[in-house]
Parts: C-alpha cells; structure tokens; sequence
C-alpha cells in the first residue's frame, strides 16, 4: 500500500469559528493507480490534496505515505517528503519565469543536493520524456500552454517520485492540448507510475481506473472502473 | 554531502545574479547607498594608510634615541599660560649638561636665526643660520657628502667657516664646487668647508636649507640671548629613559629648582610627535567608522526595503521552491545570498571608487599611495556584513512563507 489514510480530519480557525474542511476521510492507493478525486468547489478536495501533498498537516488522522507516517512533520521535513516522494503538477504550470525549461526541472534535484553533471543529465531525460527535447533552453514565456505544462510535468517526474499529484493539469489548456497532457499521463501510468488527478471535469476524471468523490468533506463514493475503457 | 553543498552554494549565486539582473535599475540604485559609503569609507581609510607610512617614515628621520632640551614642549597640553613665562635655555646649562651627563654619547647646542646669504651674484633671503657643535653630525644624524663636518678645532677657535645644506649649496653654486669658497652670511665672510648629503623633506618642508656655523662664531656675530636647542644622544636605545632623568637632575640642580616646583624646560623626543599623530589618526578613525558605519546603516535600510518589495513580488516562487522541496534554510540562504550580493557589489565598487579617490587626495600632497589589504578587507567585510544584516530580515519571512498560500499568491 502506497499511501494510507484514517480518520483524516481538516479544521481551519477563522477567528472564534472552526471551519472543518474534510471531516474523517478514510482512503488507501496503491502503487501504479491511476486515480481522480472530484468534488464542487468547498468539498475538501483541495485540502485533500493539499494533505496528500504534504504542503498541509491534518488536523486530525493520520497519512502514511510509503511507510512512513507523515501526518506529524514539520516544515522542513514535509519539505523533504515533497521533494523525494511527490511530483507536482499545478492549474497554473507554475514555472520559474525567468529559468529555462532546463533549469525549472533541474529545480527539485538543486534541493536534494543532485551534482550538476547529475541533474543536468536526469533533467534532459526528464523533458525526453516529455517530448520536449528540443525546447530545452527556452523560457516559459516562449512555449506554448501545453509545452509549459509539459516542462511542469518533467519537473514533477524528475526526482522519480512515488506519485504524481496533478491539480487540475489541463484546466487553462484547451481541449486538444489538454487531450494531449492526458495521453502523457497515460503513458507515465503505463510506464509504472502512481497519479493522483484533482479534477471537477468528468471528462478528464474518465482517463483514471478509479474515481473518490468527496462531498462535504466526506467521501462520498469510490468506485473502481471496469477495464473497458 | 560536501561537493552538493557546494553546488548549492554556487546555485545560489546564480539566482542572486539572474534576480539582479532582471531588474538592473533597482539593483544600481539600490547598491548606490553602500557604494557611496564603502567610497567614503575607502578613501579616508586610503588616505590615513597613505600619511601613517609617510609620517612615520618621516618621524623616524628624528632619531629615536636623541632628546631635544629645549624651553617648551612640542606637544603642549593643557594651559599655554603656565609656559609662557619660562627661561630660554642657556649656553650655561649646555655646558652643565656637556660636564655632569655621564649616560649622554653625543651633545650639540643649537641656536638659530635667519641671514641673507651671498655668493658672488647668487643672493638666497632668510637661510636658517645655526650655531652648534661638531656632535651635530651625530645627535642630528647628518654626513657630509662634499669636504668635512666642523670639528673640535672649529668650535674651539671660533672658526669663521660653515657647512651648507644641500639647498643652499645648488642655491648659491649653480655649476662650481662650494668647498672652499668664501660666502657672505648677513656681513661676513665665512668659508665653505663641507655640504652635507641631502635629506629631503619632512611634512613637506625642506630639511636641506640651513647653514651650520661653530656655535662660538655665532654667539660672537650675532650674541643676544637667543633660545637654544641641546639635542643630546645615547647610541643605546634602550638607556633613553636614563638620559631623561639624568638630564632633569642636572638641569633642575643648575636652575635650582626646589623640590616640589615644576620643571621648567622640556625634553623633548621623537615619540612625543609619534603618538600625538597616532592619537589624532585614532580620532579620525573612530570618525571613519561612525560616518561609514551611517552611511551603510542607511544603504542598508535601502537594501532591507527593496528585499522586502522583492520577497513580496517572488511570493509565487518561494511557494513553487517550497512546493518542489526547498527548505526554510534554502530559502532564507537564496534571498540573504541575494542581498549580500546586492551589497558587495556596491562593496566592490565601492572599494575601487575609494582607492581612487584616496590616491587621488594622497597625490595633491605628493604622497604615493599602494594598495592595501586591510583597506580591501575592510571595505568589503563592511559591505558583505551590511548585506547579511540588511537582508536577514526580509528572507527570514520568506523562509517562513505557507508554501499553499504563496502559491496562490497573484
């Protein structure tokens, strides 16, 4: 079991007022699943994911994560975890501007210490993967949408991470790109990897094997898909 | 481990460097404040460096191991009144001096006024006259470069003969030898028996413009109850002390001077005017670094200011660095990486504009200038420590940003 977690309880403070944000979620992923968590906007699917990221700590429950329980760490320590075990791939790209293709995904490999000669060689293979060879001294500014969400896709393949967390990948893309961003994420399944789609688009939840609905904070449904897609 | 955090580092440094220069204008003007400082700092500090060599240089040129007795001391301090009224030192108490010093190797009178000086057609106005002794050459350190020093026999007879300084003699010979040659010093002939080797300047006044006739002439020619100057010499350094205290008995036995008066002469030596310079220059020292330290408080408010904008502007990326693994440490390293920067550049300049600067003042009062380390070390320890300071601040709160929130950041 790849990632396990109980009883995962979220609570925001405004103020006086506990605003709980998931209330008790219970879920388990294995390795090489390819799964969506849908939601409307307000049902704890971004502080879900911001959990299963490790940007958050629950309030409540606990989250391991390939062994390790993660549910209790601080800052440095998440930021390590994020670094070595999850790859993130954001609505808004989220690349460095002013860096290159290159260098945004030799990014995470600078903070897990990697020796130049090193990232260099695992960033390229990386953006191979990606179909992006050929971009790899230009900006962000100089690519298109779905070239930029590629670069982002590398970065978050680069450290070879135990999963995949894509948060709305295709959501500023249009359709025939964001078609395009799916079949890459496809192929990073096929090839072995776990992803994770934060999605409200069942069009796009529909690429996945498996589908966690959360409503109010609660899991509202989790079935698995028959293999006739 | 090592080699990657080194990698780090340099990794560092290249964000520092792509930060700046994405925004050239703000990164001049924001150095601005700690180039003008470092500058300031530089160029006084240059300057200082610049006359300490010279002044210590020339100051050594008295030679430590005479004393002068002489009416005042050459550093007064406190109330001018008290030593007003004071007595000229004698030809008497030179020749007690001369009798009862058992510690003094060397001992020479001088008394001084100022002659018209002659030689056939060459006419040189207001020459220091000195009357003195044949132990001039060795209390004051001269040697004849052409002819002979006076000797005993000069002094003893009242010989009407004199030695130049190097000034006078190309004054008043342009081509021929002055060895020899008769002179006219205020109405009398004297006849040139040496010239002494040239000494070049001190604190930019001639030390090669006199001339030195036996003391006996000068008080027979020119008498009056002139102030003398007694220099007295020990080859032995380490005996200074001793010759002070066995001057002060035999001048206050000959002045008779009851026991719990003060003196009224001074000895005076060459570590008097040493350590008055080095008290003046400690002021302005403490000047420098009060006036520097200002300026770079200053720059360094600009740099902390411009941090905090840039830590605002870059809140998105500290999320995505966050977002992808960087720790509090990488971010507070890249953002203190990147104000140090900011400030050593300025620093750099800054010591460069500064040595400029200072050489520049140092050459109007014709003094060489050289490179110093410390001035180096100082400009820069200055610049990089206002970098640190400076940019602690605004990278600690991007080192604490919520990595959720600074991504959302717009």
């Amino acid at each position: 079991m790849l990632i396990d977690v109980q009883n995962l309880k979220k609570i925001y403070r405004l103020g006086d007022i506990e605003v709980p944000a998931i209330r008790g979620i219970n879920m388990s992923i294995e390795l090489n699943e390819y799964l969506a968590i849908m939601g409307p906007s307000g049902s704890g699917k971004s502080t879900l994911m911001n959990i299963i990221g490790c940007l958050d700590v629950p309030t409540e429950g606990t989250y391991i994560l390939d062994k390790k329980d993660v549910s209790q760490l601080n800052d440095d320590e998440l930021a390590e975890i994020r670094n070595k075990k999850i790859g993130f791939v954001f609505q808004t790209f989220n690349l460095l501007p002013r860096a290159d293709a290159l260098h945004n995904v030799e990014l995470p490999l600078i903070y897990s210490g990697a020796t130049r000669v090193k990232r260099r060689q695992m960033a390229v293979e990386a953006l191979e993967k990606v179909g992006l060879a050929d971009r790899m001294d230009h900006k962000p500014s100089e690519l298109s949408g779905g070239q930029r969400q590629r670069v982002a896709i590398a970065r978050a393949l680069v450290n070879d991470p135990a999963i995949i967390l894509a948060d709305e990948p295709t959501g500023n893309l249009d359709s025939n790109t964001g078609e395009e961003i799916m079949e890459i994420f496809q192929q990073l399944h096929n090839a072995g990897n776990t992803i994770i789609l934060i999605t409200h688009e069942e069009y796009i939840a529909n690429h996945s094997q498996r589908v966690i609905r959360l409503l109010d904070g609660l899991v509202q449904s989790d079935e698995k898909k028959s293999e006739k897609n | 481990m090592k080699f990657s955090g080194f990698s780090l580092i340099s990794e560092y440094f290249i964000m520092a460097w792509t930060a700046l220069k994405s925004h050239k204008l703000r990164s001049v003007l924001t150095t601005l404040g700690i180039l003008i400082g470092v500058t300031t700092i530089i160029t006084i500090f240059t300057t200082i460096q610049g006359l300490n060599e010279y002044v210590i240089g020339q100051l050594s040129n008295i030679g430590s191991s005479t004393v002068y007795v002489e009416k005042f001391p050459w550093v007064i301090q406190g109330d001018f009144w008290k030593y007003r009224n004071r007595k000229n030192v004698t030809y008497k108490e030179y020749e007690a001096l001369q009798k009862f010093s058992k510690q003094a190797d060397y001992i020479a009178p001088a008394v001084m006024t100022f002659k018209t000086v002659k030689y056939k057609s060459e006419v040189y106005e207001r020459v220091p006259i000195v009357g003195t002794s044949d132990q001039y050459k060795d209390t004051d350190n001269v040697a004849p470069a052409a002819g002979r020093f006076l000797t005993e026999m000069d002094i003893s007879r009242n010989h009407r003969v004199c030695v130049l300084g190097d000034d006078v003699a190309k004054n008043l010979f342009k081509q021929e030898s002055p060895i020899g040659k008769r002179i006219k010093v205020g109405p009398d002939k004297y006849r040139v028996i040496g010239v002494n080797e040239k000494q070049g300047k001190v604190f930019g006044q001639s030390m090669d413009n006199y001339v030195l006739v036996p003391y006996g002439t000068f008080r027979g020619i020119f008498s009056g109850h002139r102030g003398m100057r007694i220099a007295m010499n020990v080859t032995d350094v380490s005996k200074v002390e001793e010759l002070k205290d066995e001057i002060r008995g035999i001048m206050r036995k000959t002045r008779k001077i009851a026991a719990d008066d003060d003196d009224d002469f001074a000895i005076n030596q060459q570590d008097q005017l040493t350590q008055l310079y080095q008290n003046i220059t400690g002021t302005l020292f403490a000047i420098i670094f009060v006036i520097g330290g200002i300026s770079l408080l200053v720059g360094g408010i600009g740099i902390t200011n411009i941090m905090l904008v840039s830590v605002t502007e870059r809140t998105r990326e500290i999320g995505i660095r966050k977002a992808i693994g960087a720790k509090r440490k990488n971010i507070l390293s890249q953002f203190v990486l990147e104000s140090v920067a900011i400030a050593s550049i300025g620093g750099i300049i800054g010591i460069i504009f500064g040595y400029f600067g200072g050489s520049a003042v140092l050459s109007q009062m014709e003094l060489s200038t050289g490179v110093s380390l410390t001035s180096i070390l100082v400009g820069f320890g200055f610049s990089s420590f206002t970098g640190v300071a400076a940019g602690f601040y605004p990278a600690w709160k991007a080192a604490k940003m919520n990595p959720i929130d600074s991504l959302h950041y717009e």
